[in-house]
């Protein structure tokens, strides 16, 4: 298969969708952080996190910085996996299959297909069924959750609008997530193939979701969260875990702050109904990112729009 | 909803500090149990059968270490206890873990190796001959799974896996399910398939 990139024939009993799907059920409950560096991937580790995303820039410097967001170098991929046990996920432009199948040759955990990186294509995302290595994708409503499972993505997080410090876009994915699985509970089977063309999207889809009141796999949030109570927001809106960014790397450059605030931020979304546990925790935590007010972005320093 | 067996099972209760314990909990309703989702050392005290889930294991590991659950644990087993884990569960409760970088519950007498197959890629699917759960082989679903490399005199193997074809490291049958006592660690995950054996057997134990 030309785009196996490990080189060997697949095997039968490996790389399904129970097993590709299933690595993201063990990581439910859980946070998976942004590293740039072995010491970073070492302090997510320490502070419990369930694996690291690893990428050359965390999404604020890429704002700041501009230019073109790319995959990372493999050579810092590896290093990151030789020093971590936990899974190691790394950042794919959307569309570009040809760097998914260089993550999937390095042999990492998962690829997220990354609107935070600079798009490749604007026409097709990666189909991500040709792939053993799972699939995570950005969304922003159920329709494009959708799309994404369709194509193959074996976990979703919504898409927030990343290194702003800012939660307000990511409550706004979730929302329209999870209110649109609500939506379709009530529909009729001429009203659900009517969502099936508006989201293009095969109807058994649309009717898998309605059955069951969820997607068919693991829902994450990312985007802006950056407080342990911005991690517990999102996890009482219907997140099942959390992607932190920017959050944690971004607050200090002390890395016993960044393990404070990275462990904090595990606890809370662990025991996100307990208000008492996450003030605790958030007690004396220092000054979290600076943030954005997503009005003073200009339209194209929008990254939740990329993808489609 | 009504079982056959459903009030003589063990009061199950599923770690849900992180990982798929909600799947546990389904599997548990199913078959007529109510278990619980425990996430505070105290809660041990009302249930006479616990599962440690799959997840992260350092995540899982580090969590029940900083809420004090180890000692709890300890104390409840026992006091006879039943306790299961599944993958990071295993890894969870074994004596021995090779390079493990934090302290376990150290309750079964097992030798288990983490991400004993390899890394996503190597996560795959193979049935089981487990006669304890009968003579219809048992669909498991490994996931970076760890591997139980060695037992000791008071431990029943279970189940092994025949490597052909599995990726699994060396030649010889490979152990990935465990009873020592009302003690049980399997390296696989039967709360993602529909075949509630393991369950059933597991609070089984729990009563007895």
């Amino acid at each position: 298969m030309a785009q196996n990139g490990n080189g060997h024939p697949r095997d039968t009993s490996k790389a399904t969708w129970t097993v590709k799907s299933g690595l993201a059920q063990m990581l439910k409950g859980g946070v998976i952080m942004d590293v740039v560096t072995v010491e970073h991937a070492k302090i997510a580790e320490e502070s419990g996190a369930v694996a690291v995303m690893a990428l050359e820039r965390v999404p604020s410097d890429i704002r700041k910085e501009g230019g073109v967001a790319r995959m990372s170098d493999p050579q810092l991929i590896s290093e990151i996996m030789d020093t971590v046990t936990i899974p190691v996920m790394a950042k794919a432009r959307i569309g570009h299959f040809v760097e998914a199948q260089v993550l999937q040759a390095i042999g990492v955990d998962y690829v997220d297909e990354s609107e935070v990186l600079t798009p490749a294509d604007e026409t097709f995302h990666i189909d991500k069924k040709k792939f053993d290595i799972p699939f995570v994708c950005g969304a922003r409503d159920l329709g494009e959750a959708l799309r994404r499972i369709n194509e193959g993505a074996a976990m979703i997080r919504s898409k927030g609008e990343a290194g702003t410090g800012n939660i307000v876009e990511a409550v706004r994915h979730i929302r329209d997530i999870t209110g649109g699985i609500e939506a379709l509970a009530g529909l009729d089977e001429s009203q659900l193939r009517e969502k099936a063309a508006e989201y293009r999207v095969p109807l058994d889809l649309v009717r898998e979701v309605a059955k069951a009141k969820k997607l068919p796999v693991v829902l994450f949030c990312a985007g802006g969260i950056a407080t342990p109570a911005d991690a517990a927001l999102m996890m009482q809106l219907g997140a099942e875990g959390n992607f932190v960014g920017s959050g944690i790397f971004k607050a200090s450059e002390d890395p016993k702050d960044q393990l404070r605030r990275a462990k904090a931020i595990v606890e809370a979304t662990t025991h996100f109904m307990d208000p008492k546990l996450i003030a605790e925790v958030s007690r004396g935590l220092g000054q979290a990112m600076r943030g954005i007010a997503l009005e003073t972005l200009a339209a194209g320093e929008r990254l939740a729009v990329r993808g489609w | 909803m009504p079982s056959a067996v459903g009030d003589r099972l063990a009061r199950a209760g599923v770690l849900g500090l992180q990982g798929d314990f909600r799947e546990h909990i389904e599997t548990f309703r199913r078959l007529g149990s109510d278990a619980v989702d425990v996430r505070r050392p105290e809660q041990l005290d009302a249930i006479d059968a616990l599962v440690i889930p799959g997840g992260e294991s350092t995540t899982i590991g580090k969590l029940a270490l900083h809420y004090g659950f180890i000692p709890k644990l300890r104390e409840r087993v026992a006091e006879g206890m039943a306790v299961w884990g599944t993958c990071a569960g295993a890894i969870f409760i074994a004596r021995d873990v090779p390079g493990h970088p934090h302290p376990l519950a150290g309750l079964m007498d097992i030798r288990v190796r983490r991400n004993a197959f390899g890394r996503q890629l190597d996560s795959f699917e193979a049935d089981l001959d487990v006669p304890q759960l009968g003579s219809e082989p048992f669909h498991a679903v490994f996931i970076r799974a760890p591997l139980i490399e060695s037992v000791g005199p008071g431990v029943e193997v279970l189940a092994k896996l025949d490597d052909a074809g599995t990726g699994a490291p060396g030649s010889e049958a490979t152990i990935v399910a465990v009873r020592q006592g009302n003690l049980m660690a399997t390296s696989f995950h039967p709360e993602l398939t529909h075949d509630g054996r393991f369950h059933e057997y597991f609070l089984k134990l729990g009563r007895s």
